[in-house]
């Protein structure tokens, strides 16, 4: 397995927690609009693991392409799906990004890149291969960074795109967000081997086992896995590890999950640390920082006042969009 | 709807089911980058399990016609990842039942993706397929599984039974911008020739065509069956019985006009498939005739179908489980009676 060492330039990392912190924000006002029940409860939060996407928002072209999950709204953020309608797509309005016909589990946005966010676990892999068989067949230097829960590591869609990927040489960079858990279940009760990245050496396929709260060393991993990817040299299993301050759903009560275990993890906030070491090495001023929160908090409340004053789908709009002709058949 | 007679050109010369499909195939390659072939054996010298991509391989090279290892997930997903970015992709999933095995990517993805992201990513592939019963290849191998994707908004489902429309029904579904499933039936690859015009013609999905014209009943059918029909029709003629077979060709889009008319004038339906007789297609078509033309029937829609079983292997058991020529008749003659 790949390791690797170099420093990481400090407005490169202001970038990660800019974009980290506009996912934990946007995290906290979402879950308070839950709460306050201006939207409906299906919800998948991703605090905690903030830092894995805003580390490929630093290296990522903005046509590359970004495949995720239902726990995805973190990947939507980083790769610049506007905020205003991405929101009104999670309320299920017509402005939403697809008309409010996808909503949170099936997010796309085709002008920021972010292609595709499926529902169904492990999905999401196959279909990534397809993306970087078409950036390889047009070559259009551009790479499909795929997001994934360690939960999808044991399903056999994961192996037989791995295998193709590997294969084909394709510019795809498969990133297992390992948050411990696969839905309400801990990682070693249903996987074989202690790392997902292990896996990656039956398929001939260049690996990264990292720490994905750690920023410098996640840029590392995004930076050296998608340089890889797009120079022609095939694709990389990146295994991030991470935690999940929230659960699987909105309103999980969390019994599987150690207390001591959740304490340590939201004690170690990364999005926090990052700020805290920033402001320790004097790349940014308290004041700077307090700023640049200010800044998203705006943004954010700007969104969710777009999404609720933001109009409910017209009925008849049911049955369009299924076909490319318009009407349903 | 498109008669027999126009594409019966001078230009036409007889190709078998297999000669036609490989043509649109080659067609279709040299005329679209964006077009590409994926799926099990598909290089030569093989050029497939049945030989339709013999030479495809050698003329438009291993990137545009790619072989895959036994990984039907992994095809569907990279056809549906490859469409959404901008391409056709032209995957071969080798035998129908093994569609069951990347069910998730058809129905899941495939099918939804232009629905759920509100109209921004089409997904146009189309999924060759082959199936059939009557080959001795027993229940796993076998199976006419168009019910399940006919009732999964999202697909088109394309069913040709002569070479001259399997080429041109292929040309139109490669440049369709929707996902569509073309089924091809192995029994007439080599049993059924026919005349087929030069170049590249397409004919519009959801037009179905009259195989035989008729003014007593009318055959509605698709595929392999549409042969028996017309046999069973031009022996009741004998009898003075005039049977009109509805060959669909594509089953969604459906040419409902094409149905209701010509059961309007005959006021009898017979729905004939091979596909198991619960829950199939003909269940839809005998309930949309009902509703539409209910007081105009002289008799119940009728359906032959195949039994409620899976497919058997032992020769007698298949045949009794296939909607046979007798079957068809005496139903025929059931309705006009």
């Amino acid at each position: 397995m790949t390791t690797v060492q170099t420093r990481v330039a400090p407005e490169v990392l202001v970038r990660i927690f800019t974009v980290a912190s506009k996912i934990k924000l946007y995290d906290e006002a979402y879950r308070t609009a839950i709460r306050s029940g201006k939207v409906g409860g299906m919800y998948y939060s991703p605090r905690g693991q903030e830092i894995i996407p805003a580390s490929f928002a630093a290296v990522l072209r903005p046509d590359d392409y970004v495949l995720t999950t239902y726990r995805g709204i973190h990947d939507q953020i980083a790769k610049g799906v506007p905020l205003p309608t991405l929101t009104a797509e999670f309320f299920g309005k017509a402005s939403g990004s697809c008309k409010g016909k996808g909503g949170p589990m099936h997010v796309t946005d085709v002008a920021s890149g972010l292609i595709l966010t499926t529902g169904v676990v492990g999905s999401g892999l196959p279909i990534a291969v397809g993306v970087g068989l078409s950036a390889q067949l047009r070559k259009s230097g551009q790479v499909a960074v795929v997001s994934f829960g360690d939960g999808a590591a044991n399903i056999g869609a994961f192996h037989e795109a791995l295998n193709l990927a590997s294969l084909w040489r394709l510019p795809v960079v498969f990133t297992c967000q390992n948050n411990q858990y696969a839905e309400y279940t801990a990682y070693s009760i249903g996987t074989s081997v202690d790392q997902v990245a292990k896996r990656a050496a039956s398929y001939s396929m260049r690996a990264i086992h990292v720490d994905g709260n750690d920023p410098e060393a996640m840029y590392q991993a995004a930076r050296t896995a998608v340089d890889a990817a797009r120079a022609g040299d095939g694709p990389t299993l990146i295994e991030a590890v991470t935690y999940r301050f929230n659960g699987h759903a909105m309103g999980d009560s969390m019994p599987y999950m150690p207390k001591e275990e959740l304490a340590a993890a939201m004690q170690a906030d990364p999005v926090l640390r990052l700020r805290a070491d920033l402001i320790g090495a004097g790349t940014l001023s308290e004041e700077q920082a307090a700023a640049i929160e200010e800044e998203l908090r705006s943004e954010i409340d700007a969104a969710f006042e777009y999404a609720i004053a933001a109009p409910l789908p017209d009925p008849a709009a049911s049955t369009a969009d299924v076909y490319a002709e318009g009407a349903a058949l | 709807m498109t008669s027999q007679a126009e594409l019966d050109t001078p230009a036409a010369r007889v190709l078998t089911m297999v000669q036609a499909i490989h043509e649109a195939l080659d067609i279709a390659l040299g005329t679209d980058d964006r077009v590409f072939e994926l799926g099990e054996d598909i290089q030569d010298p093989m050029g497939g399990g049945f030989k339709v991509h013999v030479g495809l391989s050698t003329k438009y090279g291993l990137d545009r016609v790619r072989p895959t290892p036994i990984t039907e997930q992994a095809i569907m997903g990279a056809a549906i990842g490859a469409a959404i970015t901008g391409m056709r992709p032209v995957p071969e999933i080798m035998l129908m039942n093994f569609m069951a095995v990347c069910a998730d990517q058809l129905i899941n993805h495939a099918a939804k993706l232009r629905y759920m992201s509100g109209g921004q990513t089409n997904v146009p592939i189309t999924v060759r397929t082959v199936t059939g019963a009557g080959g001795g290849f027993g229940a796993q191998h076998s199976d006419m599984l168009e019910g399940p994707l006919v009732h999964t908004p999202g697909l088109k489902v394309v069913v040709p039974s002569v070479p001259a429309d399997a080429k041109g029904l292929l040309l139109s579904s490669i440049f369709d911008d929707d996902p569509v499933v073309f089924i091809e039936m192995h029994h007439l690859y080599y049993a059924v020739s026919g005349p087929v015009p030069e170049g590249d013609y397409r004919i519009p999905l959801g037009t179905a065509r009259v195989a035989r014209p008729g003014t007593d009943v009318t055959l509605i059918s698709w595929g392999r069956q549409v042969h028996d029909c017309v046999a069973v029709a031009e022996d009741l003629a004998a009898d003075g019985i005039s049977a009109e077979v509805l060959d669909l060709r594509s089953l969604v889009p459906l040419d409902t006009d094409a149905v209701l008319g010509s059961v309007a004038r005959t006021r009898r339906a017979v729905i004939v498939h091979e596909a198991v007789r619960r829950n199939g297609y003909g269940a839809e078509l005998a309930a949309t005739i009902s509703e539409e033309l209910f007081g105009q029937l002289a008799a119940p829609v009728r359906r032959v179908a195949s039994a409620n079983t899976p497919v058997p292997y032992a020769k007698p058991l298949e045949l009794a489980y296939m909607p046979s020529r007798a079957r068809i008749e005496a139903t025929v003659r059931d309705s006009v009676g």
